[in-house]
């Protein structure tokens, strides 16, 4: 199928009358994900987002359910989102992202039904990343700029036009219902050859990278990683499969609700205990966590690296401390058993 | 720029060969183009990872707070704006603390860069005369140095380090006195405008205390925003909470603010931060005569009274 560039704004009006339709809008000099409410706010013009679309399936501050009391009793109304919504331009890497979220809110001991409810009645519509940046490095993290796992559409940019793939049901329904033309061999020979154009030229090597994490908790190497860091949520908040997240109650009167925000391992309120004692003392153990939580904990649960290699954490540290480095020095590092 | 990086190696392989300091904190070159990242050397064979050039935005004062032993730090002039203000509140004994200083024409805005190429991805940039050239893929684009220059360095009147123990480059020269004119700005707007402009600014903000953490006055062992009992701002990001939250910072850094930028510069989101900053720091100058960290011998501004001290804040009958 395909989609002409000139038509995309009116196809995006359609979907808007619809659904909640979630796309990048430029925000100075940057992107972010936002829910507009006609196609002309969406500019497709970006690379990466400043902070990935997780926030529309995990939204930084949610309400879980609110309460009142009043003489007759308690009252208590949960907060279930289930519109229906698009998510139309999403970057391969952000896609892995959520499937990778999936294993955390959808498994044998917890499903979660605020984020699984959104999950259901979403629609994700790829954009396949003809320009990688220089800090992407998603091909070294199983996944790539033309990755179409866990989308339902994929579109891919020929120029005038959008060569449009449907890779499921609901995308399949979705190409039914904007009735969408079919593409000539020539754009599909486009779509082709920027597939073959797209080229990620920064390589993260993690071979081995598991197994020296395995045994280095007790490591002499974590004393170094942190001393630059400044404690901050700039990389958490900007990672497309960070997800810890804190509950708090926000109440006034006899009214009030419950609230799910994002929190950071990078914060030491995180592990703070309401005794006053903190297990993470100090930056090492923080950024420790961090990096094991993503390349070792994560792969011991799920099989696979908390990391989708779309460099948000890299361009947007204050102090430009970038993983890449900590881990080719955690590579690099020897082996040795924790005693 | 390479004459000044050669010549800072030079000094912290000196000092640490000669035991006269444990450490250095400096700059390192960075990973990504026009980024440089702060550095710790402790030994004088790894002086030769420090570096210099219009990227080291960050201030340094951050790293120095209570440490052991002897150290020695790269400063610029806001740096040492801020040791200054931390030696008069006894977070840096200034015994203990060699200053490096650097005369400092200005840091190069990030922001500035990404907004001269259209936010597409930097790949690469030199240093050409008084300009930069922007490399990115397909294209580049030359941008006179100015342009690029950070608004907080751009009315910079310390650029030449005010403490030191030696300063190595040559001085810079001065600027004229700050007008703030951004802050009248600000005061001329009416009070629905201001608010909306406040709105409009911290809609963006998603609390990840960068600009806190990256602040060397912000040290308090428990911020009021991490709080919860009593909690004195929302813990979920409401723009209210969030200007609440800088209102607070801003505040409680009176007299205290150096006017570096650090906050600003580290912002994710490209808040503009200095917009309030900059009103407390005019209130102090404006109020009191007051400005931080240039002096070793003046106390800060609210630690101190004099009988001439203004009393607007007093109800007259």
């Amino acid at each position: 199928m395909i989609i002409a560039k000139n038509a995309l704004p009116g196809l995006l009006d359609k979907l808007v009358a619809e659904y909640e339709v979630y796309a990048p809008v430029k925000q100075g000099t940057y992107s972010l994900y936002k829910q507009i409410c006609n196609g002309a706010e969406a500019d497709f013009g970006y690379v990466n987002s400043k902070i990935p679309p997780k926030g529309i399936l995990f939204p930084q501050s949610e309400k879980l359910y609110s309460y009142s009391v009043t003489g007759e009793g308690t009252n208590l109304e949960e907060c279930i989102d289930n519109r229906k919504k698009v998510v139309f331009g999403i970057r391969p890497c952000d896609v892995k992202g959520l499937l990778l979220m999936d294993n955390v809110f959808n498994n044998d001991k917890f499903q979660d039904p605020y984020y699984l409810t959104r999950r259901a009645n979403t629609i994700l519509v790829g954009m396949a990343c003809n320009n990688p940046a220089g800090t992407c490095f998603c091909t070294s993290m199983g996944s790539g700029p033309f990755d179409q796992s866990g989308l339902d559409l994929m579109l891919a940019d020929v120029g005038e036009a959008y060569v449009v793939e449907a890779l499921s049901q609901k995308g399949k329904d979705l190409v039914a219902e904007l009735a969408l033309g079919a593409a000539d061999s020539t754009q599909k020979d486009a779509a082709a050859r920027a597939k073959e154009a797209a080229e990620v030229t920064c390589v993260v090597n993690t071979e081995g990278l598991k197994a020296k994490l395995d045994v280095n908790f007790y490591d002499s190497i974590w004393e170094k990683f942190h001393e630059k860091c400044l404690g901050c949520a700039a990389c958490t908040y900007s990672c497309p499969t960070c997800h810890c997240f804190d509950i708090v109650d926000e109440a006034k009167d006899c009214n009030g609700c419950r609230v799910r925000n994002w929190d950071s391992c990078m914060f030491p309120l995180f592990t703070l205990h309401g005794s006053g004692h903190n297990p993470r003392t100090s930056g090492k153990e923080r950024m420790r966590q961090r990096i094991m939580h993503k390349f070792k904990y994560f792969v011991d649960n799920f099989n696979a690296p908390a990391c989708v290699g779309c460099g948000r954490c890299i361009k947007n540290c204050p102090v430009n401390l970038d993983v890449r480095e900590i881990l080719a020095d955690i590579r690099g590092s020897e082996a040795r058993s924790d005693k | 720029m390479q004459k000044l990086a050669s010549a800072i190696q030079d000094v912290a392989k000196k000092l640490l060969e000669e035991n006269k300091v444990d450490l250095v904190v400096g700059f390192a070159g960075g990973s990504l183009p026009l980024r440089s990242t702060p550095c710790f050397i402790r030994n004088s064979e790894e002086a030769a990872k420090l570096t210099w050039d219009y990227s080291c935005e960050n201030n340094l004062a951050n790293y120095l707070r209570k440490r052991e032993g002897k150290v020695a730090v790269v400063a610029k002039g806001c740096d040492v704006r801020s040791i200054v203000a931390l030696i008069g509140e006894n977070q840096i004994n200034r015994d203990n603390l060699y200053i490096i200083g650097i005369p400092c024409s200005g840091m190069v805005d990030r922001l500035k860069v990404d907004e001269a190429v259209e936010g597409k991805d930097l790949l690469a940039a030199e240093e050409k005369a008084d300009a930069l050239v922007l490399k990115c893929k397909g294209f580049e684009k030359e941008v006179k140095l100015d342009e690029l220059m950070h608004d907080t360095c751009k009315v910079c009147r310390y650029g030449n380090p005010v403490v030191y123990d030696m300063i190595i480059g040559d001085a810079v020269p001065a600027r004229p006195e700050d007008n703030f004119a951004d802050v009248a700005a600000f005061e001329a707007l009416s009070p629905a405008d201001r608010k909306a402009a406040l709105a409009a600014e911290f809609s963006k903000c998603i609390r990840c205390y960068a600009c806190r953490n990256a602040c060397p006055m912000c040290y308090c062992t428990e911020c009021f925003v991490d709080c919860s009992s009593p909690e004195w701002v929302k813990k979920s990001t409401d723009v209210t909470d969030n200007i609440m939250f800088q209102a607070g910072r801003v505040f409680h850094s009176a007299g205290r603010c150096a006017d570096c930028g650090a906050c600003d510069r580290a912002c994710p989101m490209g808040i503009n931060l200095r917009g309030m900053t900059r009103k407390m720091v005019k209130e102090v100058k404006d109020l009191f005569g007051h400005e931080t960290g240039v002096s070793l011998e003046e106390k800060p501004a609210l630690s101190t009274f004099t009988a001439d001290d203004p009393e607007p804040f007093l109800v007259k009958e």
